[in-house]
């Protein structure tokens, strides 16, 4: 099969990680792959994001399908189901929008920055080692740190379906592919 | 490619639980399988081959091989 440039993103998704643990202000960067596919469904361009772009997508075929680390097992019945998918989607959010109110509080003063990145919304692990400080105000390193975090774990966790399942389990629940699916479901009335 | 084309197995989607990733149509030699407005995949049964390549790659496991009268 004929390999296209966008077979490639992969490795600008493999980039991204790896920044965020040379300076957490390139995970601001990651707003990107939040919003192009939301945008791309809404104009009309169906899931192509998802079909097509995503660079963490073709991460998990490659690490899962290519490297074999992957025990390519169907996934059990529930990951699949509308209530654990949509169920994960509002999980996914509250906890995106309890980071942005986190964000808020410190742009308003009312907290100290947090050089931590939060695994899993649990493990809070050090990471002092990659904000160099002073040259930004506090909420925009601070959304930073949040938002590697919410990155992280989405990577994470999608490392782990992918090494039980098949590789690219982590789309089935994907928020961003819930939603982009969501939305096209809403454009051609079929929800 | 001729002696496949006369197998009467071809790939079935469960519309209801696919999630429209695309791994199908990654995965499918013939290029058989679309993705219909961002909502599911469609197979073309006029191109499949029944291999079930696609079968291996859904991580929603929704794809099945179903004998088909030719
Ligand atoms: S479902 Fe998520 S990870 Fe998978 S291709 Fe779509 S946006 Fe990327
Ligand atoms: S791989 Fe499975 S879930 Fe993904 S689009 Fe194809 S049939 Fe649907
Ligand atoms: S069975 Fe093979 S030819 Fe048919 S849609 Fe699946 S991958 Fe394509």
């Amino acid at each position: 099969m004929k390999k296209n440039w966008y077979d490639n993103l992969w490795i600008v998704s493999l980039i991204y990680l790896l920044l965020g643990f040379f300076n957490i202000l390139f995970a601001w960067a990651g707003l990107f792959c939040f919003f192009i596919p939301l945008v791309v469904s809404v104009a009309g361009g169906g899931k192509i994001y998802c079909n097509r772009y995503c660079g963490r997508g073709q991460l998990f075929a490659l690490f899962g399908g290519r490297f074999g680390l992957s025990r390519k097992k169907n996934p059990p019945k529930f990951l699949k189901s509308r209530w654990f998918r949509y169920g994960f989607l509002i999980f996914f959010f509250t906890m995106f929008f309890l980071m942005l109110w986190n964000t808020w509080l410190v742009f308003a003063g009312a907290r100290e920055l947090r050089q931590v990145v939060k695994l899993l919304w649990t493990f809070k692990l050090p990471w002092h080692w990659a904000y160099h400080a002073a040259s930004v105000k506090p909420w925009v390193a601070q959304f930073a740190f949040g938002f590697y975090s919410v990155m992280l774990t989405s990577t994470v966790l999608g490392f782990i379906t992918m090494l039980l399942f098949k590789p690219r389990s982590w789309c089935v629940y994907c928020p961003i592919g819930t939603m982009t699916q969501l939305i096209c479901k809403a454009k051609c009335g079929k929800m | 490619m001729a002696v496949f084309s006369k197998s009467k197995r071809k790939a079935q989607v469960s519309l209801r639980d696919c999630v429209a990733c695309g791994c199908c149509v990654k995965a499918c030699p013939m290029a058989a399988i679309r993705i219909v407005k961002g909502v599911f995949a469609e197979v073309d049964a006029t191109k499949c081959v029944g291999c079930g390549r696609c079968v291996k790659e859904c991580p929603a496991a929704v794809v099945a091989i179903a004998e088909v009268p030719a």
